[in-house]
């Protein structure tokens, strides 16, 4: 099997959760530099697919193997999954009682003091945030848009080589788009030349909007637990207006016996 | 330093890291002034500013004769057999007097200590903040680590006059053999302020309590209590606030954690009896072990029909949802339930001492390290 150093490549994973079949075959490769969006329609395992990456213990591996960096991390605790580079914005973090903002930025940061850096408010302050935000329990009263920025800002804290965004758009108004999008970009090294990219990225949309912003590699559509067709974001989002999902992987399927720039891995329906 | 009453074998400073435990610094650094009492006898009794005088009760009785309207004015002496004894057989107390219109800047503090196996420790205690003066009094109360089979009773009467304000932080620290009885009321005159943090981290055989607050018109009495219940500590603790006086308002909060095969029991009884008042409960209790108990209990009386009173209680475990957030931001399960319980824990106390904040600091990351 070749293990390609600086990857993330997940091979036949299969996931339930509390005992239901989530995820049934994924195979997927990002490579260094690249970013990815995943669409897909609400419970076809967009999330699973995430959080199985993450190592959550609620998402129960029964199959397959997901290596990152060369490495097997299939069974590693998710603590560690972190420090060899993994990251991610979750769209409904769990409010803290008692744990500041600023003090999530810390530990993001790797650092063990409950006091508010001079960091911490710079970092803030690229956000839109208010210094007195830091000092907020974490997530506790945050509208949807501040959740966002939030995760976002943990994640540019933390500085993972890959970085997962799970619909890090949903909910933003039009002023907070901009911003997020331009992290994002920061954050995925969209700004610099594709050959000097080292992060890599998965994003979970339904907006296309996001990719006004990132301009990803590659997109792939996720239908009951599998990768049902890949291609240029692009053309996969055109296909998902005009047809829906369903019909963005016939056409795919079509598309697959002209062309191999896009595949469908969705052969028997 | 004062020892006329001083019989110790041992010196002040022989406890110096004991005392710091508990928040008492006898280089008084940024201190008002101090009183300090080992067992029996006050070791220290000083003022460091004109408009506040701090001496033992005892004297204190002997010196002021209006002093009698104070005494058991706010804790009746018949309440039980704890105050019965502390009436009998009284061993000083301190006695603090802060004059009309005084801001103290710095904190007061006190500590009563037992450092002899045996000793029953019965004080009384009268705290005077006189007409829109503010004060904030840190007050310790300790046992030398090993000592066995000591008793504390501290009767406490504190009356917060006309616009005046009392901060009053509680520290226990005793020791799993310990027997603990305090006893307190206080009076809160016509827009003033009572606030108290009490902290109990360490273990204590028994420890019962449940302070007395009486608000006048537009007074304000604010508690917050931390405790933290281990081995096999019996821990009751409540609160009692009279809302008597119109407009008169209370916010009670506790944060309880227990573990090992300890029992908390946490009260709260605001009686609201008048015109426009308000009253509010919050109880939060997190359980670390299946052998301890965490009991609830808030109450909610109102006796008048402008009332506006309320509570939430809530006792749990550590949300898994949360130890795994701070574990996809880099911590392992350890550091990251260390981080909730100190999130828990985390009230808001000002002035703290910072040998105090570390020590409770350290009690939280050594118990997060057992989950």
């Amino acid at each position: 099997m070749v293990r390609l150093k600086d990857s993330l490549e997940i091979r036949n994973l299969a996931v339930d959760v509390d005992g239901r079949h989530v995820l049934k075959d994924v195979n997927l490769m990002i490579e260094k530099g690249e970013t990815h969006v995943l669409l897909g329609p609400n419970g076809s395992g967009k999330t699973t697919l995430l959080l199985s990456i993450l190592g959550l213990s609620r998402y129960n591996i029964v199959r397959g193997e997901i290596i990152f960096k060369g490495k097997d991390i299939t069974d590693l605790p998710t603590h560690e999954r972190v420090k060899m580079g993994i990251g991610i914005a979750f769209q409904n973090p769990p409010v803290i009682r008692g744990v500041s903002l600023g003090t999530m930025l810390n530990i993001c940061m790797g650092k063990k003091t409950a006091e508010i850096t001079d960091e911490a408010v710079k970092l803030a302050k690229e956000l839109n945030f208010s210094e007195d935000f830091l000092t907020r329990d974490v997530n506790y009263g945050f509208s949807g848009g501040e959740i966002k920025r939030s995760e976002i800002m943990q994640l540019i804290a933390q500085q993972p080589n890959f970085v997962m965004l799970d619909e890090p758009d949903s909910g933003v108004d039009i002023e907070n788009m901009e911003l997020i999008g331009r992290m994002m970009g920061k954050l995925l090294q969209r700004d610099l030349i594709p050959s000097k990219r080292e992060k890599m990225g998965l994003i979970i949309t339904h907006l296309a909007t996001i990719l006004d912003y990132i301009h990803a590699d590659r997109a792939h559509v996720m239908l009951k637990g599998k990768i049902a067709c890949s291609g240029y974001p692009r053309e996969i989002l055109a296909g998902v207006r005009r047809n829906g999902y369903e019909g963005c992987i016939r056409t795919c399927q079509e598309n697959n016996n002209n062309t191999n720039v896009t595949n469908c891995n969705y052969n028997k329906v | 330093m004062s020892d006329k009453y001083s019989s110790n074998d041992k010196k002040d400073e022989d406890y110096k890291e004991d005392l710091l435990k508990v928040g008492f610094d006898i280089e008084e650094k940024n201190r008002a002034g101090s009183y300090l009492q080992v067992n029996h006898s006050v070791s220290v009794e000083r003022s460091n500013i004109e408009d506040v005088e701090i001496l033992n009760t005892v004297d204190a009785l002997k010196k002021y004769d209006w002093l009698e309207d104070y005494w058991w004015k706010a804790v009746s002496p018949d309440k039980d057999e704890y105050t019965k004894e502390a009436e009998i057989n009284q061993n000083y107390g301190y006695f603090i007097h802060v004059k009309p219109g005084a801001k103290v800047d710095f904190p007061i503090q006190s500590c009563l200590f037992i450092s002899k196996e045996g000793t029953h420790q019965n004080v009384h205690n009268i705290i005077i903040v006189e007409e829109g003066a503010e004060v904030h009094i840190i007050t310790g109360c300790s046992a030398l680590h090993g000592v066995n089979n000591a008793f504390h009773i501290g009767v406490s009467e504190m009356y917060v006059k006309k616009g005046a304000k009392l901060t009053f932080t509680m520290i226990h620290l005793w020791g799993p053999e310990i027997f603990v009885r305090p006893r307190t009321g206080v009076i809160v005159e016509e827009d003033g302020i009572y606030v108290s943090n009490y902290v109990c981290m360490n273990p204590v055989k028994d420890l019962q309590m449940s302070p007395v607050t009486y608000c006048g018109k537009n007074a304000t009495a604010l508690y917050q209590t931390v405790l933290y219940a281990s081995e096999d500590s019996k821990m009751d603790v409540g609160s009692v606030i009279y809302l008597n006086g119109e407009n008169s308002k209370t916010e009670v909060i506790s944060r309880t954690v227990a573990r090992d095969n300890s029992e908390a029991i946490v009260r709260g009884n605001i009686i609201g009896k008048n015109k426009g008042i308000k009253g509010h409960l919050e109880c939060r209790g997190l359980m670390l072990s299946d052998g301890a108990v965490i009991h609830a209990i808030p109450e909610l009386r109102a006796e008048t029909a402008d009332a506006d009173l309320s509570h939430e209680a809530a006792v749990g475990k550590i949300s898994e949802e949360e130890i795994e957030y701070l574990m996809s931001r880099g911590l392992d399960k350890e550091e990251a339930a260390s981080v909730i319980v100190r999130g828990f824990l985390n009230v808001d106390i000002k002035d703290l001492p910072k040998q105090l904040e570390e020590e409770i600091q350290k009690k939280i990351d050594l118990s997060a390290a057992g989950i």
